[in-house]
């Protein structure tokens, strides 16, 4: 059996009929777990209960690019062979990473306020992040404004690429300069700067949650698309006859 | 209740907003696959 199969919309609906029931759980499941244990955890000795907005920005932070570096991979795809399903999950999955990466840019910027002393500064990562936003958003209209899908497609996948810029840059902000007001990694490795286990494992739960919710938002999407697609390509026969 | 003390307001803000955008976008994405599926479904009844 080949990964390809799944280009094929009816074997693609057979299969996500079967496993949505198993990801909206385990997304209902990770995301409320981790939220409410995030926000049952202690007070940090210099952020107070600020800490607790973590459990929504990191994973939603993370989410915003990954979301795009997926639909780079199906907009590769799309050009390389064609595979309509994939054109379909990157144009699916745009919506969902624009309300990530403006989840992390809200929570950043409520939580900045008290921390920083400012709602918003012009720093490395989050302009790079305002501007990824920026992308998915004309990525969003561009869908919008091209009538002939095939071409959309085209045209998207080409925004994609030059998009996969800023999110690399968003990715890697806070390490190509110093200046910048945005601490390092929250889940930094380095001895010293490891956040505590008391934080840790509400915030792995809370990522596997937003992942998995992702996954399933994605799927539903796409589905929804292939219906479109299909109900347009049978009004467009009958027009035909 | 727990006691978010001086950033309480601030803490709640943050959950509202990153919560209602995230209900925002689930009920978006639940009702949009049920309007495409009734469409499709009308569509094959009425041949």
């Amino acid at each position: 059996m080949s990964i390809w199969e799944y280009a094929n919309p009816t074997k693609f609906m057979r299969t996500t009929d079967g496993l949505l029931p198993w990801l909206v759980a385990g997304a209902a499941v990770c995301c409320v777990g981790g939220l409410v244990w995030g926000f049952l955890t202690p007070q940090d000795f210099r952020q107070g209960s600020t800490v607790k907005i973590v459990f929504l920005h990191v994973p939603a932070a993370m989410m915003a690019i990954n979301i795009w570096v997926m639909m780079l991979v199906a907009s590769l795809i799309w050009i390389i062979r064609r595979h309509h399903v994939s054109a379909l999950a990157a144009k699916a999955a745009a919506p969902i990473g624009a309300v990530m990466t403006l989840i992390a840019l809200a929570t950043g910027a409520i939580w900045g306020q008290p921390m920083w002393g400012t709602w918003w500064e012009w720093d490395p990562r989050l302009t790079s992040f305002l501007i990824l936003f920026l992308f998915y958003v004309g990525y969003i209209a561009l869908w919008s404004a091209v009538e002939d899908p095939d071409s959309a497609a085209d045209l998207t996948g080409v925004l994609c690429l030059v998009g996969s810029v800023f999110a690399l840059l968003s990715r890697y902000a806070v390490l190509f300069w110093n200046q910048g007001l945005h601490q390092g990694a929250s889940l930094s490795v380095a001895p010293g700067e490891r956040m505590s286990a008391v934080y840790r494992y509400p915030l792995y739960l809370s990522m596997l949650g937003f992942m998995l919710l992702f996954l399933a938002l994605v799927l539903i999407r796409t589905r929804t698309e292939i219906r479109r697609r299909r109900l347009a390509a049978l009004q467009a026969r009958e027009m035909r006859a | 209740m727990i006691d978010l003390g001086k950033y309480a307001a601030t803490v709640w803000l943050a959950y509202g907003v990153g919560l209602a955008l995230l209900a925002g976008l689930i009920w978006q994405t639940v009702a949009a696959n049920a309007r495409a599926r009734r469409a499709l479904e009308e569509h094959d009844k009425n041949g």
